[in-house]
């Protein structure tokens, strides 16, 4: 999953040091936010919505493998074809394969963070097939050679001016055609547009498959994935393995949460729901258009099933991440995730979603940063629409990455010093009266403006109190005499 | 499932007893505090006891992975406070509450020694202001304090505990003070125990966004419920060179008007002083 995490501090640096990067993200997230609290008060049942979404995901995830025998089955009664990726290797392979089979030269491809998982379009160059991103946001990553740094909007970390000046660039833009964000869309449009009837195969992601019928959801904003999904005359949705609801009873409890969450949307604008390839019907007819034929879709439907890691987290104490339905509410919540982006976390996911997902799917022993990143304030756990209590695993990582031996020494050596001193009143004593000695030699006025050793760093930025010369227990007992 | 609660309003009759988990910072950095929230306490009439041999709940060893010794301090606690089912026990921090609340009953479930002392003991323990507003019923302490606030609320005490209102309500009735709406209050203000020493540069970045919100609120006082938040912050405005005042809202609460009018802060207060 991308980047290399020896770099993250200095990738938090990086991000740390671009006033524009934060003014961008900070603006995008805190409307995102604002849109989601009026969304979800100008909907009387959200509460009681959220807890059946929740529901409907532990009883999903806790069943996984009778609903996906069941996806598996109803894809195939409808003409589809599935396949099983357990790895992020095998997800390429089956792709580049589909490719092949069906002799695909272009691919257009609606937004998904899977492939993005699996570093698809890097693999499908490879094979010789070129393929073009219809998602505006990721149009303009295309573009740039770039990462997205949102699950939901991929460019938050870019401005209009910076965009504008890629559409020169790369697609000779005039003056006219980036005057303004509707000319900027209308130009990328016209590309887009030229690809979807070219192109041979569309990928696709799936925001949920439901087990009952082998249906896949689409939720898009833009109608790209309704193009990428009806035109080419095959369709490759790649999705991960956890990503099912039971019935469209439960997909329409799903949809009420994620536009809600992800952008205040009551629904995102195009909801496409897919059974199947193109049905040709009997008797004459071009394109098989008699009784029960369809006069769009594509000839050829595949899911791709994505484990690439999930599987290892069911039953354990991180399992609950698999209800994660991507909107992307956590990121904007969180304040790291303000401050810093996306990128700065360096994997896919970024965010609070992020620094549980990546080093669960991808070990701790190259991601243990990650769940580092977070103050634990809890602003992720309160937006998530399924409740997913996300501090609480970020906390499991923690416990894990100490097991591991990933726990900076001084950290752990001060807690084991905590620990010792905190066992024993007596010895807590002492040493409190040793810190008050020490912390008000270095103080001026009550407060120590350089720290020395790690605690250096929280005088960086602030002054450190001097401990009180007495204890509030020395001094609660001297009052009680 | 739903948002995560403290233990509001959970006492069969009006307590005339309480221990006092005081905190470690409390102790160690921030004594005017405790003594402040025993002048509250027993204002409304409870006797208050301070259990000796109170350390440190554990909390920062549990939110840096290592459990093991969350676990040892977690012990302590419980044999510390013993084995008292008919006494609360007030604590005047979201996030030490959330820790013996919420965290060390699940560190210890599987010890079989103290995994029901700790559900016992979590069952009585309350955050100091869903105290005195959910079990004692109280809002108005009778206090008179003085200055424009800022209320900050801290995270764990808010998204830990659901003390979201108590606080506002008990500020609220104090006489003789304005409150200012502070933007983006919900947000953290980046303290987050050794977050704020391993991952310094972000701490340090949410810290000045915080305290750029206070200044913009006009106040003249921060208030939080949780003295480690509150240093932080306080040790960031002084490096900005701001006369905010920083105080922990039971400090607000134990504020009263002499007949004479002057104020006077709780006596123990006096003898405390830094350097």
């Amino acid at each position: 999953m991308s980047a290399a995490p020896a770099t993250f501090y200095r990738r938090v640096e990086a991000a740390l040091g671009n006033p524009t990067l934060q003014a961008a993200v900070r603006l995008s997230t805190g409307r995102m936010v604002a849109n989601r609290q009026a969304a979800m008060a100008a909907f009387p049942e959200a509460e009681s919505v959220r807890d059946r979404a929740r529901a409907i995901r532990a009883h999903t995830i806790a069943h996984l493998d009778r609903y996906l025998r069941q996806f598996e089955a109803n894809v195939v009664a409808r003409g589809g074809r599935v396949h099983w990726a357990a790895t992020a290797a095998d997800a390429v392979r089956l792709v580049t394969e589909i490719a092949r089979e069906h002799g695909v030269r272009t691919a257009v491809k609606s937004k998904s963070m899977v492939s993005e998982e699996i570093d698809l379009n890097a693999a499908l160059a490879q094979a010789g097939v070129e393929v073009l991103e219809s998602d505006l946001g990721e149009f303009i990553v295309q573009l740039a050679n770039d990462h997205p740094s949102h699950i939901v909007m991929p460019i938050i970390h870019k401005s209009r001016a910076e965009i504008a000046r890629l559409f020169r660039d790369r697609l000779q833009a005039t003056d006219e055609d980036v005057s303004d964000v509707p000319q900027m869309t209308r130009l990328a449009r016209r590309v887009l547009r030229a690809g979807f009837l070219h192109a041979d195969m569309g990928i696709s992601g799936g925001n949920f498959g439901v087990a009952a019928t082998g249906s896949l959801c689409i939720t898009t904003n833009e109608g790209n994935g309704r193009l990428t999904t009806t035109l080419p005359r095959v369709h490759v949705a790649l999705m991960g393995i956890e990503r099912l609801v039971p019935t469209f009873d439960d997909l329409a409890v799903m949809l009420q949460v994620l536009g809600r969450s992800a952008t205040g949307q009551k629904l995102t604008v195009y909801t496409n729901i897919i059974s199947g390839p193109r049905r040709h019907g009997q008797g004459p007819g071009a394109g098989g258009q008699g009784p029960g034929g369809e006069s769009d879709g594509p000839e050829h439907f595949h899911v791709v099933l994505v484990d690439n890691g999930r599987s290892s987290l069911l039953g354990g104490e991180l399992a609950e991440i698999l209800y994660c339905i991507r909107c992307g509410a956590c990121l904007n919540a969180c304040p790291v995730y303000q401050q810093l982006g996306g990128h700065a976390y360096g994997s896919v996911y970024p965010g609070p979603v992020g620094a549980v997902l990546t080093p669960a799917l991808r070990g701790l022993y190259e991601w243990h940063d990650l769940p580092q990143a977070s103050s634990l304030c809890g602003a992720c756990r309160e937006i998530c629409p399924v409740r997913i209590d996300i501090p609480r695993m970020l906390l499991e990582l923690r416990s894990e990455t100490t097991r591991i031996g990933y726990t900076p020494w001084w950290v752990s050596l001060g807690l084991s010093t905590l620990a010792t001193l905190a066992t024993r009143p007596r010895l807590f004593r002492r040493a409190q009266a040793l810190a008050s000695w020490a912390t008000r030699r270095l103080a001026t006025d009550g407060w120590i403006r350089r720290m020395p050793g790690h605690l250096a760093r929280w005088t960086d930025a602030r002054d450190f109190p001097a401990f009180a010369p007495q204890t509030f227990q020395q001094q609660w007992e001297a009052r009680r005499k | 499932m739903s948002e995560r609660t403290g233990n509001s309003g959970k006492w069969p009759s009006r307590p005339t007893r309480v221990q006092l988990l005081v905190t470690c910072l409390v102790d160690s950095i921030a004594p005017r505090v405790g003594f402040a929230v025993v002048e509250v306490l027993e204002r409304l009439g409870l006797e208050v006891e301070v259990p000796a041999g109170q350390t440190c709940c554990g909390q920062p060893a549990f939110n840096s992975g290592g459990w093991d010794e969350a676990r040892a301090m977690a012990r302590h606690l419980i044999d510390v406070f013993g084995d008292r089912p008919d006494v609360p026990v007030v604590v005047p921090s979201g996030s030490c509450g959330d820790m013996v609340i919420h965290q060390a009953p699940a560190l210890l479930e599987n010890d079989p020694q103290y995994a029901d002392r700790a559900r016992a003991l979590a069952a009585r323990t309350f955050e100091f202001t869903q105290f005195l507003v959910d079990v004692l019923g109280v809002t108005d302490v009778g206090a008179v304090s003085e200055g424009k606030i800022a209320y900050h609320p801290a995270c764990h005490g808010l998204r830990g505990l659901g003390a979201a209102t108590q606080p506002l309500a008990l500020l609220g009735a104090v006489r003789n003070v304005e409150t200012c709406p502070l933007p983006e209050a919900e947000t953290c203000c980046g303290f987050g125990g050794l977050f704020a020493v391993k991952l310094s540069d972000v701490s340090a970045s949410l810290l000045q966004r915080k305290l750029a919100n206070v200044e913009a609120s006009g106040a003249d006082t921060l208030v939080a419920t949780d003295i480690s938040c509150l240093m932080h912050m306080e040790g960031g405005l002084r490096r900005r060179g701001s006369t905010i005042r920083v105080r922990h809202l039971a400090e607000v609460l134990a504020d009263r008007l002499t007949p004479a009018g002057q104020q006077t802060a709780p006596d123990a207060a006096a003898t405390e002083e830094r350097s």
